[in-house]
């Protein structure tokens, strides 16, 4: 075995276990932390396939950021485990019906002549200069240019929508215009009053 | 097989000879921190331990190891100790790609930059767990604060460094500072000074440093996340905290300020310039700390998202335009891509 492949089984072991425990443990600020680590080490397998700056930007994007927001929402909430469980003899045939479903998918899917792991062999090694960041750069603002930059602007769509949807101006609130505070001068504030002192 | 033990010593000795100084700069930067403010508010600081107070780290040090650490009867035990160490590996796992003169860094990697990010963006972690596990309303608070502050922030730090992987062409942390070789007035902070000066503020808004320290806020909510620490576990977060300041300082050496190039062609360059211009940055930390009264938080969320973004995507069309049409000597760069 070589150290690259044991380096696979002890991330994916990981991935797996800590993937196993987000949905078994109680607590989900404990399940939001195994879910970073299922991240974590998903990047590291990644990392494997010399994937490096899809690996690094899954940690930043990820786990810098999407689930510390995630943590956030978890944390300020106080949920009731017990309530969640009543449903739970209910909706398993449902939920055991997706899963078997989606398992089919899956076993066509690899099991298929066009998506078998021989139809893929792994690429060779590319060497120490070749640069992942500078490959996908090129692909994505040369040839793949157009399609880049309709993603970008359903995200911009998408990112404004969230805002207008969840915007909502309380005309009660008070907020500060730094620009009428800055444009504040002496005179409208202060009043020098010039008197002579009076005697007791 | 000889040749990967061999590989494994020599790489264990090199991050020794990375954390070992690196530690003991945290040590003095402490020492620093409250000799510099001391003078800035005409008083000696300490001065009783050792020459001149030199000894006051280690004093601090011996104290803090020697406290018992208490864990609050209703804390989430295991996440509660495994916060500090949480702030703590990614604050020294950033130090693997920095490079300290030419050619001397631990891992030469292409994507340097981005590992720096990536690192820095996971040590929030340490603060958001360690807030939740105190199980103590102030942490949480505390931890909320940082937490939201933190992701504001690295927004604006990541536009700005997008600057500089746009002018330097490269995400290797030694071959931007090579990029800026030709003297001071190749820098880059010339260029991008306004995404230097955001860079640089939004580090000391990433650190929780003051002005921004309102996640700990020692008037409002005691001392935020950090509470409930005692002991050796509190010394953790501190040590995170300055290895932090060092590490912002470090990055904002080596892409705004030509990291070990000397100001003056002729001079030699060394790694000398690399730790004189760290320092100045430092120095920078300390002077904001004794400078600027604590910002209200909803004035940093204000500067972070309605000012800072808005400044660094601006100046990243300017720079654009200006590597389009090749306004020399920082813009007229030509990479090595080929499409």
């Amino acid at each position: 075995m070589s150290f690259e492949l044991f380096l696979f089984y002890f991330f994916a072991a990981i991935t797996v276990g800590a993937a196993a425990c987000v949905i078994s443990v109680r607590n989900p600020v404990h399940a939001a932390m195994f879910l970073v680590l299922t991240f974590f080490s998903t990047a590291c397998i990644w990392m494997l396939l010399e994937a490096e700056f899809l690996a690094i930007t899954l940690v930043l994007v990820y786990v810098g950021a999407v689930m510390v927001l995630f943590l956030f929402v978890v944390m300020m909430l106080d949920v009731n485990v017990e309530p969640l469980r009543e449903g739970f003899v209910k909706y398993l045939p449902w939920g055991a019906a997706v899963g078997v479903l989606m398992f089919i998918e899956m076993a066509f899917l690899i099991t298929q002549r066009y998506f078998q792991s021989e139809n893929f062999p792994a690429p060779a090694a590319s060497g120490p200069e070749y640069s992942n960041t500078e490959a996908l750069g090129v692909l994505l603002y040369d040839q793949f240019l157009f399609q880049f930059e309709v993603a970008a602007v359903i995200l911009l769509v998408a990112i404004v929508a969230a805002i207008a949807l969840t915007m909502r101006r309380r005309p009660e609130t008070k907020y500060q215009k730094p620009h009428q505070q800055i444009d504040v001068s002496k005179s409208d504030r202060l009043r020098v009053v010039q008197m002579p002192s009076e005697k007791r | 097989m000889l040749d990967t033990i061999i590989l494994l010593i020599t790489t264990i000795l090199k991050i020794v000879a990375i954390v070992i100084p690196l530690l003991i700069s945290v040590a003095y930067l402490t020492l620093a921190e409250r000799k510099v403010i001391g003078s800035m508010q005409v008083r000696v600081g300490p001065n009783r331990v050792g020459w001149k107070g030199m000894g006051q780290p280690f004093a601090d040090l011996f104290k803090l190891l020697t406290k018992e650490i208490i864990v609050p009867t209703n804390a989430s035990r295991f996440l509660f100790l495994t916060a500090p160490i949480l702030s703590l590996a990614p604050a020294f796992a950033a130090w693997a790609v920095v490079p300290f003169a030419d050619g001397v860094v631990l891992a030469d990697i292409n994507a340097g930059l981005l590992y720096v990010l990536a690192m820095t963006s996971i040590g929030v972690y340490g603060v958001i767990i360690a807030g939740w596990a105190s199980n103590s309303k102030y942490a949480f608070l505390g931890s909320m604060r940082s937490a939201a502050q933190i992701v504001a922030y690295e927004i604006a730090m990541g536009f700005s460094l997008i600057g500089v992987l746009m002018v330097a062409g490269s995400l290797n942390l030694g071959d931007i500072v090579r990029a800026q070789e030709g003297g001071f007035f190749s820098w880059f902070l010339i260029p991008l000074f306004p995404l230097a000066i955001v860079y640089f503020i939004s580090g000391v808004a990433e650190t929780n440093r003051a002005p921004f320290d309102v996640a700990e806020g020692e008037s409002e909510i005691v001392a935020g996340y950090q509470v409930d620490y005692s002991g050796m576990a509190f010394a953790v977060f501190f040590l995170a905290e300055y290895a932090n300041m060092i590490m912002i300082s470090v990055l904002a050496v080596v892409m705004f300020l030509g990291g070990w190039l000397s100001p003056i062609p002729f001079i030699p360059d060394g790694i000398h310039w690399f730790f004189a211009k760290t320092a100045l940055m430092l120095f920078f930390f300390l002077w904001f700390r004794a400078t600027f009264p604590r910002y209200r938080y909803d004035q940093i969320m204000r500067l972070g998202w309605k000012v800072f973004i808005p400044v660094t995507i601006v100046w990243i069309a300017v720079v654009g335009v200006a590597i389009y049409f090749g306004i020399g000597p920082w813009f007229d760069i030509r990479t090595g891509v080929t499409g």
